[in-house]
């Protein structure tokens, strides 16, 4: 570990938490209802798109309108999504002359960009063509993080509502934030990129003959449009194989911090938007302490794991220094391990270095952050899942001082109850089962690279990534197959979908309760106290359903690395 | 309620309980408990293996079966354990439910026929309506309203109050309870209720839990934690096909050994015995709460509406002194006030009678036995007596008073108000008393409040829950009054209607509200509220609208019923989360005894140096069973609740229950793991 | 029904919106503004393209410097990593051989070695070498090619590419910009 890498983790999160506060009050203005200056910019925009697409803007959906016309519209994108890739080949805008996908490729990678996962069963540059990358990929790139993000805003207007069930408009909120924060702040990330090296290009692959005299070819294409909405959008999903560890998606250190910065941006100022929603600055402010503090200790432990280095290799070959196996030389140890801790966090899963050659506990945090799920999160989604676990923590501390739980002023009962816990057990559910299927199975465990122990961390690793909608990987393992294309695919679907209808249903039964007004006895939940119990709960039960698969991966591996 | 129930723990109890444990075994009992119900399943897998090691396939040594038989032995004991605490807190209940069964099978009555005589009949054949007739030193045989007749009544079976109690017609001292009985004097009663239906026989049904019903938070509580079982029963079913990659395997009986060491079976062995207990200390402190939702529900009170009088003061205000206004002298004034309340049989009549005779005031009310009594009403707030010469005497508030003065063309004395208003602002009522037209002057009605009020409010206050007093006083009065006793708030010159808005503004800003109330018209409002607690010498409208009814008819229970609501939920959520805590020793204990053929290298975990992979098993296993009888007497007793804020509750119980509930076991498996090396089963 | 016509006209606006109009639109913008950058950062040497300076390439000769070991063989269409686990026995073999294909100097200590020179990069196109990895090249190109030590570590030092801001990143140099600076002097 050295100075200026600590500094510069602490130096990018102190600039994300900065960013966090603008914005997340820029969003509350334009999702709250409230006029802002800039509407006379927007609105003639809106109103045509409106138009365009039928939607009547002044109508107002209670949450089973809005959910189906959420399901709905995801639905058709996703068929969209398929269609183009399976017949790519005989699309234009394929320069590199790419072939149409087979069908259970095509699934899982429309899924896996509809849910916002974009788990790659695939190599970009060997398997997209231009289009594809284009009106596939950076399209859904686009509404899956809206989707997310309207998901979150529709629970929050729920939460304040007094007795009305009617929680927005689905369309509305959904052109909106694409017009409002997703295109703009794209727009601007990507010529910035483009000025810093993303090439950005309509022409095929380049052929060159090397300064040795041998030919290279060189894979490239509209690669910053692609990249900006990528991390804007916690998507995750390169246009390259490498993914952001590719010097074509990510070329310098101030790249790498650009994009750190972009993915967290929307999923931190939610928590500003939160607090402002439920007009509680110091709740945000707890959970914004609580969850820093989560990402950077989980951060500094990937940190001090790769700089001290794999002592098997300083053993066997008396090679010491940080492992840089599956590491770019420009970011160095410092600024992977931030990517690596953010990128699961914040549930994007684009990835700077290889995870599979993490050292075990540099593995392992990033599979604890998407098994928690809730260190901020995905777009939208993070937050819901932390509402979640507010939820169960508000209950049990309820219990403890002697009321009927209430969060915010609305009572938690068994209705709640009943949706929090379901959509807690599908997570490990989602992520053991298949597990366990996958390591049974001839199918399950022939793509896997690595042997012994780790081979089980890269089959975990998989179905938690998949299970969060985050879309890293232990790259070893090779998903292209029958199998683990559904697999892969179901639980992606399931992760995402269960839990937003699980959330949403208690939206609705929230939404139609009274605000119980605030008197000496009520648990307040904007203190360091319940922070502290919300994290317990977090961490224990994260720690309690996934410490047995863990030990048996990662632990095991940290003591073999080390004991022998 | 004969007080020798009361006790906590019999030996008869305790017999019953332990049969009572192992008839619960039946599996369509325990499938209502799922935590307990996967344990017996668990339970019934490795008796099976202990006599077939082999049955799902696998290698097994000689002396495994040993093993599986202790699994078996400690899972059987664990669920019998569950069943017992839940017995023995029905237990208490079944004994006093057997004592009042008794009394009601042997209750006879004389019920009225047609033409006027009575017939012997069993108490259980009368119904609605029923006309019976009870004579001194005969059991009161069902519920009802006394339709004539004055007599004193021991209502001790109920109550456990030895003093016996004035029943009467008319007012509302009429209703009697069945399973009384009646000392002196002879009533005529009308049955209000139907067999089945009657006080002794819902009381039956709530000690002994028949009726019970899982309560709004109780079963949110049962969802997370059937919730957690199906995590711990996903994360333990999936564990093999990881040891089976890395070609290992575990035996069935340590995976279920596993299972039941995460999954939450302490609380779920107590939960049921935490709310009955609960239920129970409702009981104990004489109060019948009609469902376990209202006790919950008390402890969510936001808002507490009480009664000034008889409540917040001793109730019976009290003629202090007579003052005159204008011209009167006091001695007319005094005759004047005997005579509105020569038929007042209120405490306040009465008192002025009394002081009016110690001033030299007497008045027989044979005298007057043609004059019309005319009975305070909320609405004309005065009360008195109409003469048959037309003569008409009143007292009352005193701007009923003045309306009445002014309406038969009377004359206010100007040093009237001033008077009002000092006898209201020392705390004290003023009547004011007029004859005819001519209004004569006050009567100072002295108010006490009850000692230690002030700090039931403090204590109140500190839970959270606002008091409002409710009087019939001017609004002066009310405020010394208000001030004197510490509540947060009051209404004056309250009708029953004004009770009625009161609870209905409270309940739309989302707050929940309890009352307590006696009278018929406070009916509506015990309805309305959250928690309506009604006394038991209240009408039987009132008890039968309340939700709770407190037979010692002490409106300030409430503030018990709060505190037990609370801690039931605090006994909840703690042994929940102690329970949950505990899982983290249990990690450290089975993880690395369960791989360490498998994966050696997690012998790392094994931070408590536990002998061997079996030892370490039972240890955690046997750890997991004894801790539930442990904490019997705490779900008995319940976490003590402390007035405090929310947060300081929060984290003392954290601390104690969450803290220490990962701390205990870890010490807690050490120990056993020494006595069963010691004893030698670790290396059978 | 109206639901479902609704769904399909969004999804349509907004793929041409989102999938054709944007990209399209940064294409237009990227391209007059930064025009190389856009295009992939191509570097001619000679006149002619000779690769991308943000792209790794094989170097079979001792008279250049090489990039970081490769486990996609430099292949400029289908990067990658090894993927190799840390506890792999393949990891080591793997460094093993990256080692001894080094061709460092007789006598280099072992320990002077980063682990960055013989452990694969991420993308298997890293451009950049670190500064040890450069210098313990330098004797060999000296060698080879009969430029001095000196003048191919000052070379090193002018390209070197130090921390941003001084806290992001590692101090590193470029590989394409030595060689093409290398082949320049020899030119001479």
């Amino acid at each position: 570990m050295t100075l200026a890498g600590t500094i510069g983790i602490l130096a990018t999160i102190v600039i994300i938490l900065l960013l966090s506060i603008p914005m997340g009050k820029y969003l509350y203005h334009v999702f709250s209802g409230d006029s802002t200056r800039m509407d006379h910019v927007f609105h003639p925009v809106e109103n045509g798109l409106y138009r365009l697409m039928g939607i009547n803007a002044s109508s107002q959906m209670d949450w089973k309108a809005y959910i189906k016309s959420m399901l709905l519209v995801n639905l058709v994108m996703l068929l969209f999504a398929y269609l183009i890739f399976r017949l790519q080949g005989s699309l234009p805008l394929n320069p590199d002359g790419i072939k149409s996908m087979p069908w259970d490729l095509a699934f899982n990678t429309a899924v896996s960009f509809i849910t916002n996962t974009n788990w790659q069963n695939y190599a970009g540059e060997q398997s997209l063509s231009y289009l594809s990358q284009m009106l596939g990929i950076t399209f859904l790139q686009f509404t899956s993080a809206a989707t997310g993000f309207v998901a979150a805003i529709a629970f929050l207007r729920a939460l304040v509502n007094n007795k009305s069930r009617w929680i927005g408009n689905f369309w509305v909120d959904f052109i909106k934030i694409h017009t409002r924060v997703l295109l703009p702040l794209a727009t601007i990330l990507a010529i910035v990129f483009v000025g810093l090296g993303l090439p950005e290009t309509l022409a095929g692959a380049a052929k060159v003959h090397t300064l040795s005299g041998l030919l290279q070819t060189i894979s490239r294409g509209p690669v910053a449009s692609l990249e900006a909405i990528k991390q804007l959008g916690t998507n995750g999903g390169g246009f390259f194989n490498a993914n952001s560890a590719h010097p074509f998606e990510d070329p310098s250190a101030l790249t790498s911090v650009l994009e750190i910065i972009a993915m967290a941006l929307i999923p931190t100022a939610l928590i500003t938007t939160f607090g402002m929603f439920i007009k509680n600055r110091r709740q945000a402010l707890i959970l914004y302490v609580f969850l820093t503090g989560v990402l950077l200790v989980g951060t500094f432990v990937i940190y001090s794991s790769e700089a001290s280095g794999n002592p098997m290799v300083s053993h066997a070959l008396g090679i010491y220094g940080p492992n840089m196996e599956g590491k770019e030389m420009r970011f160095g140890p410092a600024l992977s391990s931030l990517f690596t801790g953010a990128t699961t966090a914040f549930t994007t899963g684009a990835v700077n270095t290889m995870h599979d050659s993490l050292t075990p506990l540099g593995g392992l945090i990033p599979m604890l952050f998407m098994m928690f799920n809730v260190i901020f999160g995905g777009k939208g989604v993070g937050l819901l899942n932390i509402l979640m676990y507010l939820i169960i923590a508000v209950f049990l501390s309820g219990l403890m001082v002697g009321r009927t739980p209430e969060i915010f002023g609305k009572k938690i009962e068994a209705r709640e109850i009943k949706l929090a816990t379901l959509a807690l057990l599908v997570h490990p559910f989602i992520i053991l089962v298949p597990t366990a299927i996958a390591l049974i199975t001839k199918a399950g465990t022939s793509p896997i690279l690595n042997p012994g122990l780790h081979g089980i961390s890269e089959v975990l690793y998989a179905f938690t990534s998949a299970a969060a909608n985050n879309g890293s990987a232990f790259a070893g393992l090779n998903g292209n197959t029958i199998f683990y294309n559904l697999m892969l695919g179901v639980v992606m679907l399931i992760g995402r979908y269960v839990s937003i209808i699980a959330m949403f249903a208690m939206a609705g039964s929230l939404a139609q309760k009274s605000i119980i007004p605030e008197s000496v006895g009520t648990l307040r939940t904007d203190t360091w106290s319940f922070g502290g119990v919300f994290l317990a709960v977090v961490v224990i039960v994260g720690a309690l359903t996934f410490f047995p698969a863990l030990s048996v991966g990662p632990i095991a591996e940290y003591f073999h690395m080390w004991i022998g | 309620m004969a007080i020798s129930a009361k006790k906590s723990m019999t030996g008869d109890i305790v017999r019953g309980a332990i049969l009572a444990s192992l008839t619960k075994m039946d599996p369509r009992i325990m499938i209502k408990n799922p935590v307990m119900f996967v344990v017996e399943i668990g339970f019934v897998i490795t008796l099976v293996l202990t006599f077939f090691p082999d049955v799902f396939g696998g290698k097994y040594g000689p002396n495994e079966w040993i093993f599986n038989l202790i699994v078996t032995v400690v899972l059987f004991i664990t669920v019998v354990f569950g069943n017992f605490a839940e017995a023995i807190a029905e237990g208490r209940g079944k004994a006093q439910a057997e004592a009042l069964r008794k009394t009601k099978t042997d209750l006879t009555a004389q019920r009225s026929k047609t033409d006027g005589t009575y017939e012997i009949v069993a108490a259980s054949m009368l119904k609605k309506g029923d006309i019976v007739r009870v004579e001194a030193l005969q059991m009161i045989p069902v519920d009802g309203e006394v339709l004539q007749g004055l007599g004193s009544v021991d209502e001790s079976a109920i109550t456990g109050e030895s003093a016996p109690v004035i029943r009467g017609a008319g007012g509302d001292f009429s209703s009697v309870t069945g399973g009384t009985k009646l000392l002196s004097d002879e009533l005529i009663i009308k049955a209000t209720v139907d067999p089945g239906e009657s006080f002794l026989d819902k009381m039956i049904g709530l000690v002994e839990g028949a009726s019970r019903q899982k309560t709004p938070n109780e079963l949110a509580l049962s969802v997370l934690l059937a919730g957690l079982t199906m995590i711990f029963l996903i994360v333990v079913i999936t564990l093999e096909p990881l040891a089976h990659y890395v070609n290992g395997s575990i035996d069935v009986a340590t995976l279920i050994a596993l299972l039941v060491c995460l999954i939450p079976t302490t609380i779920g062995a107590l939960l049921s015995a935490i709310g009955i207990a609960g239920m129970d200390r409702v009981i104990r402190f004489n109060v019948i709460a009609k469902s376990g939702k209202a006790v919950e529900a008390a402890g969510d009170v936001n808002t507490l509406i009480l009664d000034k009088t008889g409540t917040i003061t001793i109730g019976n205000r009290l003629a202090s002194e007579f003052v005159p206004v204008g011209k009167h002298q006091r001695e007319e004034l005094v005759e004047v006030a005997v005579m509105s309340s020569l038929f007042d049989e209120t405490p306040e009549g009465r008192s002025i009678i009394t002081l009016g005779k110690e001033l030299g005031v007497t008045k027989e009310r044979e005298s007057y036995h043609d004059a019309e009594n005319i009975e305070f009403s909320a609405d004309t707030r005065m009360s008195g007596m109409d003469l048959a010469d037309g003569t008409v005497y009143r007292k009352g508030a005193v701007d009923a008073i003045k309306k009445f003065v002014n309406s038969r063309g009377g004359q206010i004395y100007p040093d009237l108000d001033e008077k009002t208003d000092r006898i209201a602002r020392e705390g004290g009522t003023p009547l004011a008393v007029v004859k005819s037209s001519e209004l004569f002057g006050l009567i100072y009605l002295k108010d006490i409040v009850k000692p230690g009020m002030r700090e039931r409010f403090d204590e109140l206050r500190k839970m959270g829950i606002k008091t409002v007093m409710c009087t019939g006083d001017n609004p002066l009065t009310a405020a010394t009054i208000a001030l004197e006793a510490g509540v947060d708030n009051f209404i004056a010159e309250a009708k029953p209607e004004d009770k009625m808005r009161l609870i209905k503004e409270e309940q739309a800003l989302g707050k929940l509200v309890a009352m307590s109330g006696d009278g018929t018209n406070d009916a509506p409002a015990l309805a309305q509220a959250d928690v309506g607690l009604a006394m038991n010498t209240g009408t039987a409208a009132a008890k039968e609208a309340g939700n709770m009814v407190d037979l010692d008819s002490d409106p300030t229970k409430l503030i018990e019923v709060v505190s037990i609501g609370k801690q039931l939920l605090i006994t909840r959520g703690a042994i929940t989360t102690f329970s949950i805590a505990n899982d983290v020793a249990k990690y450290f204990a089975i993880i690395p005894a369960m791989f360490a053929s498998v994966v050696p290298e997690l012998r790392a975990l094994n931070i408590m140096f536990l002998t061997n992979s079996k030892s370490a098993i039972l240890s955690a296993l046997i750890f997991n069973a004894l801790i539930i009888p442990f904490l019997i007497p705490l779900a008995m007793r319940g976490v003590k609740y402390r007035p405090m804020s929310a947060t300081s509750l929060l984290m003392r119980n954290i601390f104690i229950y969450g803290f220490g509930g990962v701390i205990t076991p870890f010490v807690g498996i050490k120990v056993i793991d020494i006595i069963i090396t010691w004893l030698g089963v670790a290396h059978l | 029904m109206t639901n479902l016509w609704r769904s399909i006209r969004v999804t349509l606006v907004m793929a041409v919106l989102l999938g054709l109009v944007y990209p399209l639109f940064i294409l237009l913008i990227g391209n007059l503004a930064f025009p190389f950058q856009a295009a992939g950062s191509m570097i001619k040497f000679q006149g002619h393209v000779v690769g991308s300076e943000l792209i790794a390439q094989q170097v079979n000769t001792s008279g250049l410097f090489h990039p970081r070991p490769s486990a996609v063989q430099y292949a400029g269409n289908g990067s990658g990593g090894s993927n190799l686990g840390p506890t792999n026995p393949a990891l080591i073999q793997e460094i093993r051989n990256n080692e001894r294909a080094l061709n460092v100097l007789p006598g280099t200590k072992l320990s002077s070695i980063p682990t960055d020179m013989v452990e694969s990069s991420a993308s298997g196109l890293d451009p950049d070498i670190s500064i040890a990895d450069a210098m313990l090249q330098v004797p060999r190109i000296a060698q080879t090619t009969g430029l001095s030590q000196s003048v191919l570590g000052s070379l090193v030092r002018r390209y070197e590419t130090g921390r941003f801001l001084g806290i992001w990143g590692e101090p590193m140099v470029n590989v394409m910009t030595l060689n093409v600076a290398i082949k320049e002097l020899m030119k001479k």
